[in-house]
């Protein structure tokens, strides 16, 4: 535990440069897009005078340099004042907030299906690598994976929702139901079955297959013969010792996917009309609201921080090897 | 045996190059093929597939040819995802290669911007670079390729690091020439190989968030690419599925003959270095 | 102790590798006999690791069997981990990088044994502590990578004999250690064997160190069987010239005595 918490904080301190290289980014950003801050205010309290703008350009120190501005824009964060959004009318922040916890359940139930059943999946593919079993889970998968995810979410919907009925074809919840408690938890997570697979199973198919890879490499090393050697149960062969050495790198690209499924929530959100993060960004994006995209950005960025933390941890407690003094494999 | 042989001889290089190379000749002779502008009306509006010989694969609300739009498609799906991939290995490889070299606070600062780079979602960087710039052809290229440079210039480096301890460049630094000309001619050219072997990955990607950014209408509207026809097919997706199906279909298996080339290239790869 | 344990006739294995085939044994004859101390002796590429996989029947699939292999003694081949315990060359990568010490043992005495879990925790640190590790209960809980290779090569021992086997597989068992290291594992070897009166097949390219605590001797060279005999006779009067040439090349380097008073 100690040796995890050390990686950790050291993982904290060294993206504490990361983080602001990606905030000047974001400013840099703010600087190109059209209009500034207080457009964007005046925009959404419907104008003002020119007195007005004018003291409310100085007191936001617009009429600085670039330098003092850009100061001014980190201070600001370090207050979690992330601006105005133009298309809300509202704090960046308290937008962001409020859109969050429906992506990170849309996240992480992808994350655990595409982990869950892909590494399974991989594990049978991987128990006997060049069985029929094998051949067909490859090559499933790796169609799989050439399926766009969007695309994916659209035919699911027509199949799943349009045709059988099984789901609703969009939202996140059904609409003035009056649910309440667990009723509402089932009413939302039938919302999110489809694009939770949507989502997922383009990773399960990453995932199978690395695990799959994983195992036959493992199987060549010399513990999978000693494992053999030693007239161990095929079963406990197969997942204490195979697999539980090809699930490492599938841990490690977790971290590593953790940004593209990021992005790819974004498209599925709007597919399925879910009001979440990723939908946030679309309509950031259709709504030209600088601030709200910066935002997004920064906050999306400050997310992968945290998973590939969670990551890090999880890699530690799984591999022994990986010392508080040692690198990550 | 050559490489090209022993990746015909394996099934995924045979069907993957073959898929290449019939999108290749699709993307080249589209204007050919179909020469007229592939978002003209040429018929009566959704004419289901399959059902009319002049139309076989139907035409969509406006009456548009989908066939005619699907090979022009090709051409953009191919030519974003090419491009974008030339512009991240260039960056990539220029930026791996100058951080490999120079060592120390140059090193640690690139590096660091790598880091920035990758954990911010290409998507989300795409989507805001486009937003911000304007959808055109080149800006989308080059948002594509905000995301995907990163890789590229992390085994460039590392590739670098490696080679840099070599004798033929102690020998070149021996022999007097300078830091930059042995970056150039003597490390980049023995650092590039591997990172050319991303290629691949990153044009399958590229094309998938090409396509994704078109669906959500940032891309340049007086082209026809996949992507903007799924996200056109959707209006009408419960009435004529099959004109967002198709454009879908055509992305996989472009996706696919791209992963299958890869992996049978991979195999003749590691086949004829075994033999060696 | 005259019963055959083990007889081999016309064994011949060949790996096949991209269309063409290679030979690594070559039609070998050889009886071994319960309770004896048998070493194969060779250079690498002589065969006698895949006599001795074959034996272990954990041949590749890449691998072509013909001869036969009987087992006059038991009438059945030895069941890997519960009639045969493997000890292989190199115990960094014999033992599985992100398993504890002790689970690796204890699993073969739970599976072969009929023990329960805890029972067969409290097996591994006795065998722990059997093989002479310091500090077993300490060792139970620890990854491979915190042992030396000393140690590590103790726990393959520990895990090999887990379940009491009849016969005792090593293949070069000492090659990736240190002479020092060297010496003491391969007394505890002697010492294991001579007190559960185990079979042991000691496979070394090194004659001194099979010289020291063989019974007989077998020598390989390409594939096939030089000449096979008492320790003592083809050590002294060697038949053949290979035989004569390995030990000339390696006594002359006055090796220390490895076993003279090795065990405590």
């Amino acid at each position: 535990m100690r040796r995890a918490f050390l990686l950790a904080r050291r993982r904290l301190v060294s993206s504490i440069p990361v983080l602001l290289i990606v905030i000047a980014g974001a400013f840099l950003l703010l600087e190109a897009a059209p209009g500034d801050a207080v457009d964007a205010y005046l925009l959404s309290i419907g104008g003002g005078d020119p007195a007005l703008v004018q003291s409310l350009r100085e007191s936001y120190g617009l009429d600085q340099s670039v330098f003092a501005r850009l100061w001014l824009y980190v201070t600001a964060l370090a207050r979690l004042d992330l601006g105005w959004s133009v298309v809300f009318g509202r704090p960046v922040l308290d937008v962001i907030l409020e859109r969050l916890p429906t992506t990170l359940w849309l996240m992480g139930s992808a994350v655990a299906l595409s982990f869950g059943l892909g590494s399974l999946l991989g594990i049978v593919a991987g128990a006997r690598p060049g069985s029929a079993t094998d051949r067909a889970l490859s090559i499933g998968s790796l169609a799989l994976y050439a399926v766009p995810s969007f695309w994916l979410g659209l035919v699911l919907s027509v199949v799943f929702a349009v045709q059988l009925r099984w789901f609703p074809t969009s939202g996140i919840e059904t609409i003035a139901s009056g649910r309440q408690g667990f009723s509402r938890a089932l009413d939302i997570a039938w919302h999110l079955v489809l694009p939770v697979a949507s989502l997922g199973f383009i990773y399960l198919a990453l995932f199978l297959r690395m695990m799959r890879t994983g195992m036959a490499e493992a199987w060549r090393q010399d513990f999978a013969l000693a494992a053999r050697a030693k007239g161990l149960a095929r079963r406990r062969i197969v997942v204490r010792h195979i697999a539980r050495n090809a699930l490492l790198p599938l841990v490690t690209m977790l971290g590593l996917q953790a940004a593209t499924m990021l992005g790819g929530s974004v498209v599925i959100e709007s597919v399925f009309a879910i009001p979440g993060f990723g939908r946030l960004a679309q309509e950031a994006v259709a709504g030209r609201d600088a601030p709200l995209l910066t935002g997004i950005i920064i906050v999306s960025a400050l997310l992968v921080i945290l998973v590939n933390l969670v990551v890090d941890i999880a890699y530690a407690m799984l591999d022994p090897r990986v010392g508080a003094t040692g690198a990550a494999a | 045996m050559s490489v090209l042989s022993r990746l015909l001889r394996s099934p995924e290089g045979a069907i993957g190059l073959a898929i290449l190379v019939l999108l290749a000749l699709m993307a080249l002779f589209a204007g050919v093929i179909f020469p007229r502008d592939p978002l003209s009306i040429v018929g009566p509006a959704l004419v289901p597939p399959f059902t009319d010989g002049l139309f076989p694969l139907g035409t969509d609300r406006l009456g548009r040819d989908v066939l005619a739009e699907l090979v022009h498609g090709a051409r953009a799906s191919l030519a974003v995802g090419i491009a974008a991939a030339v512009v991240s290995l260039v960056i990539g490889s220029v930026v791996g290669t100058l951080a490999g070299f120079a060592g120390g606070l140059v090193d640690e600062a690139l590096m660091r911007i790598v880091d920035a780079f990758q954990i911010v979602p290409a998507f989300l960087l795409a989507l805001a670079f486009v937003s911000v710039a304007g959808a055109s052809l080149p800006v989308v290229v080059f948002a594509i390729a905000l995301g995907a440079w990163t890789a590229p210039a992390r085994l460039a480096r590392a590739e670098v690091l490696s080679i840099r301890e070599r004798d033929y460049v102690a020998a070149a630094r021996v022999i007097g020439m300078r830091p930059l000309e042995i970056a150039l001619r003597e490390v980049l050219p023995n650092a590039l190989p591997p990172v050319l072997a991303l290629s691949s990955v990153i044009v399958a990607s590229s094309v998938l968030i090409e396509a994704a950014l078109s669906f959500l209408g940032l891309s340049d509207p007086n082209i026809v690419t996949w992507g903007s026809m799924i996200s056109e097919g959707r209006n009408v997706l419960r009435s004529a599925p099959f004109l967002s199906i198709f454009p879908g279909m055509a992305l996989m298996v472009t996706v696919l003959g791209v992963y299958l080339f890869s992996e049978g290239l991979a195999q003749a790869l590691a086949k004829r270095r075994a033999r060696a | 102790m005259s019963e055959t344990l083990a007889r081999l006739s016309g064994l011949t294995v060949a790996y096949r590798t991209d269309g063409t085939s290679s030979i690594a044994l070559d039609a070998v004859d050889l009886d071994i006999m319960a309770g004896e101390r048998l070493a194969l002796i060779g250079e690498s590429g002589s065969g006698k690791s895949t006599l001795a996989l074959a034996l272990a029947r954990l041949l590749p699939g890449t691998a072509d069997v013909s001869g036969r292999i009987s087992w006059p003694a038991d009438g059945h081949a030895p069941l890997p981990g519960r009639d045969y315990g493997f000890v292989f060359q190199d115990a960094g990568a014999s033992l599985n990088p992100v398993l504890p010490v002790g689970e690796q043992i204890a699993e073969v005495a739970q599976r072969h044994l009929g023990m329960a879990w805890r029972e067969a925790y409290r097996r591994a640190r006795n065998l722990l502590a059997r093989v002479r590790i310091p500090q077993p209960d300490a060792v139970l809980r620890a990854y491979p990578h915190q042992l030396s290779g000393g140690q590590r090569q103790r726990v393959g021992i520990a895990s090999a004999i887990a379940a009491q086997p009849r016969l005792l597989i090593a293949d070069e068992p000492t090659s990736a250690l240190d002479m020092v290291v060297q010496a003491e594992i391969v007394a505890l070897l002697d010492e294991l064997v001579r007190e559960d009166g185990m079979t042991l097949l000691f496979i070394t390219h090194d004659i001194a160190l099979a010289s020291g605590f063989a019974d007989r001797i077998a020598v390989f060279r390409y594939g096939g069987l030089v000449e096979a005999g008492l320790a003592a006779e083809v050590l002294s009067r060697p038949t053949e010239r290979y035989t004569a040439a390995l030990i000339a090349s390696h006594i002359d380097l006055s090796t220390p005595p490895l076993i003279a008073g090795g065990a405590p």
